[in-house]
């Protein structure tokens, strides 16, 4: 099927219309406004299914964009995938080619995709690791999204959460270098005030268009961060699945949603403090 | 090639990619543009401070009290705990809230034991978070009394047991009789070797970050370094937790069943890996201990390999 045949099976059909029935019951309580997700376990899917790696890749992107299209259909208004990690260019060549590859194929869907729903997207890492070929096609796509706001889609590539705290402090305290403010003064009440502080670091972030994820779901079974949004999710729902990432549909969506509605009151009494 | 978005007939199947090896032994082929991950800095200093296990103060028992299952070349160097669940554990039992947290230090005692035991070299307790501060003012009174009359009482047990305390957080908060008192006793088992107990005060991990950037910003306005300049070692040798060998836990525990980091030790907690059990902190004993590190000791740990 071409790609743009598969999109279109997505968002018509039975199958649509019962999702959005579904959806509509979940809406009933709190949505996740922000969904971040960890896309771990393509390579396991793969030899579980005892096909190559690359053919779990293609199969981990397909999940992707049923998920893009799941959280436009419920409602939710950001969505963060952990594409590539600065440190998956440890991996062996021909799957880190694979992935620039997709991140490529992906670009040119997500450029069909952004004018058929407005969605905005985002690429947030050190675009500068990628190809001259790749930058150029995720910055044009940037520019030409950039005044979406239906729905924003942040493609997290070449990222780790260190290197993004690092950049943006070196970033922070570049600003208040060049405004020629001292990093110490004095406030009225002669006691040290310090200006930099976390909404300076913050909006220095790659990550810095969409708020904090509500919940951050990772996939393959695995409890841990992998220097994704570490910053970002201090607050937020942590959700394991067992699942591996291409395997992961609508039921599973709704469960992370279900499950952030259980903790709901938390997070509710967490804002109202902040 | 089009974006391919179903299997080709027959594909073959090719060698599995070396997950289990550690990163180091893999090669680099992208070493151009790759940094350095902030994992290197603590997989080679826990690399390079292997062989000096043995050096660590040990009690002769101490090595034949693992566990059975638990395999000590596998166990991690640095636990991290965050110990909810003492309210709700008073409030099951129709008890005052300052009962759940006496029985929460309680516990907090037998953890320490334990790994003074097992040979885990650090961990860091989340006691008070900066968000804490909300609380009410005669609950956080109370933990203010806590803490000093629990490091009072416990003094005589860290020198005799050899256990270091360091206190990570913003204590200009605290009353200026428990700050002289945790600085003191920081000063003063600095040099024990044992086991090292780090008490998160009014800390989190925002103001950690934020404090290094500060400090890394007044050494490039002093022109001890450019703002380019900043790398992750710079940026850990200002955090909190550069009072530490091993400075990222392996492992985080939290209890009481709820499933978030609560801004506790961010940057560190990279690569850690995360264990929610759900028990109250109160209840949380050597039993629980156990399933937590056997579940750690189970964890394949890739680090994006």
């Amino acid at each position: 099927m071409l790609r743009e045949d598969i999109i279109i099976d997505i968002f018509s059909g039975w199958r649509s219309f019962l999702r959005k029935c579904l959806f509509r019951v979940l809406r009933v309580g709190p949505i996740p406004s922000h969904v971040a997700v960890i896309m771990d376990g393509n390579r396991r899917y793969a030899k579980k299914k005892k096909i190559d790696d690359m053919t779990g890749y293609d199969a981990g992107a397909l999940a992707l964009l049923h998920l893009i299209i799941y959280c436009m259909e419920l409602g939710v208004k950001y969505v963060t995938a952990y594409a590539f990690s600065i440190d998956n260019f440890r991996r062996q060549p021909e799957e880190v080619q694979k992935i620039m590859d997709l991140t490529m194929e992906s670009v040119m869907l997500l450029t069909w995709i952004s004018k058929l729903r407005s969605v905005r997207v985002h690429f947030a890492g050190k675009l500068q690791l990628l190809s001259a070929e790749i930058q150029d096609a995720a910055k044009r796509l940037m520019e030409s999204t950039a005044g979406y706001n239906n729905f924003v889609l942040t493609i997290c590539i070449c990222y780790t959460s260190s290197d993004e705290i690092l950049h943006a402090v070196e970033k922070s305290c570049k600003e208040k270098w060049d405004d020629g403010i001292g990093i110490m003064g004095y406030d009225k009440g002669n006691d040290y005030e310090r200006l930099i502080k976390v909404e300076d670091i913050e909006k220095h972030m790659y990550t810095a268009i969409a708020p904090d994820p509500d919940i951050l779901i990772r996939t393959g079974g695995e409890y841990r961060l992998s220097n994704f949004l570490v910053w970002q999710s201090s607050c937020c729902h942590l959700s394991s699945l067992g699942t591996v990432w291409p395997e992961f549909g609508v039921f599973h969506l709704v469960w992370a949603v279900l499950d952030f509605q259980k903790n709901y009151r938390y997070f509710a009494k967490k804002k109202l403090q902040l | 090639m089009p974006f391919s978005l179903h299997f080709s007939p027959t594909p073959p199947i090719t060698a599995p990619s070396p997950l289990s090896k550690p990163f180091f032994l893999v090669p680099y082929y992208h070493t151009l543009h790759a940094p350095k991950s902030p994992l290197c800095s603590s997989m080679e200093h826990a690399l390079t401070h292997q062989g000096k296990q043995e050096a660590f103060d040990r009690r002769p028992e101490d090595s034949q009290t693992l566990p059975l299952g638990l395999r000590r070349d596998a166990m991690p160097s640095h636990v991290a705990v965050i110990m909810d669940g003492n309210r709700r554990w008073a409030r099951l039992r129709d008890l005052p809230v300052r009962s759940g947290y006496e029985a929460g230090v309680e516990s907090l005692r037998k953890i320490v034991e334990i790994c003074c035991k097992w040979g885990i070299k650090v961990l860091s307790v989340f006691a008070f978070s900066s968000d804490n501060w909300f609380r009410p003012k005669v609950e956080v009174e109370f933990l203010m009394s806590l803490f000093e009359r629990g490091m009072q009482e416990d003094t005589g047990i860290f020198f005799r047991e050899n256990i270091r305390i360091s206190v990570i957080g913003d204590l200009t908060k605290l009353p200026k009789a428990l700050q002289e008192l945790m600085v003191n006793l920081e000063e003063a088992t600095k040099n024990n070797t044992r086991f090292q107990l780090i008490v998160a005060v009014s800390y989190s991990g925002h103001y950690d970050v934020v404090q290094a950037c500060q400090r890394l910003a007044l050494k490039a306005k002093c022109g001890l370094i450019e703002p380019s300049d900043i790398n992750v070692s710079l940026m850990e040798q200002e955090l909190e937790t550069n009072c530490t060998e091993f400075p990222h836990p392996d492992l985080l525990i939290r209890t009481s069943g709820e499933f978030r980091i609560s801004n506790f030790m961010l940057w560190q907690l990279a690569y850690t890996e995360l264990f929610f059990a759900q028990s109250l902190w109160p209840d949380f004993g050597e039993a629980e201990f156990l399933k937590a590190l056997l579940a750690f000791q189970q964890r394949q740990r890739r680090y994006g390999v």
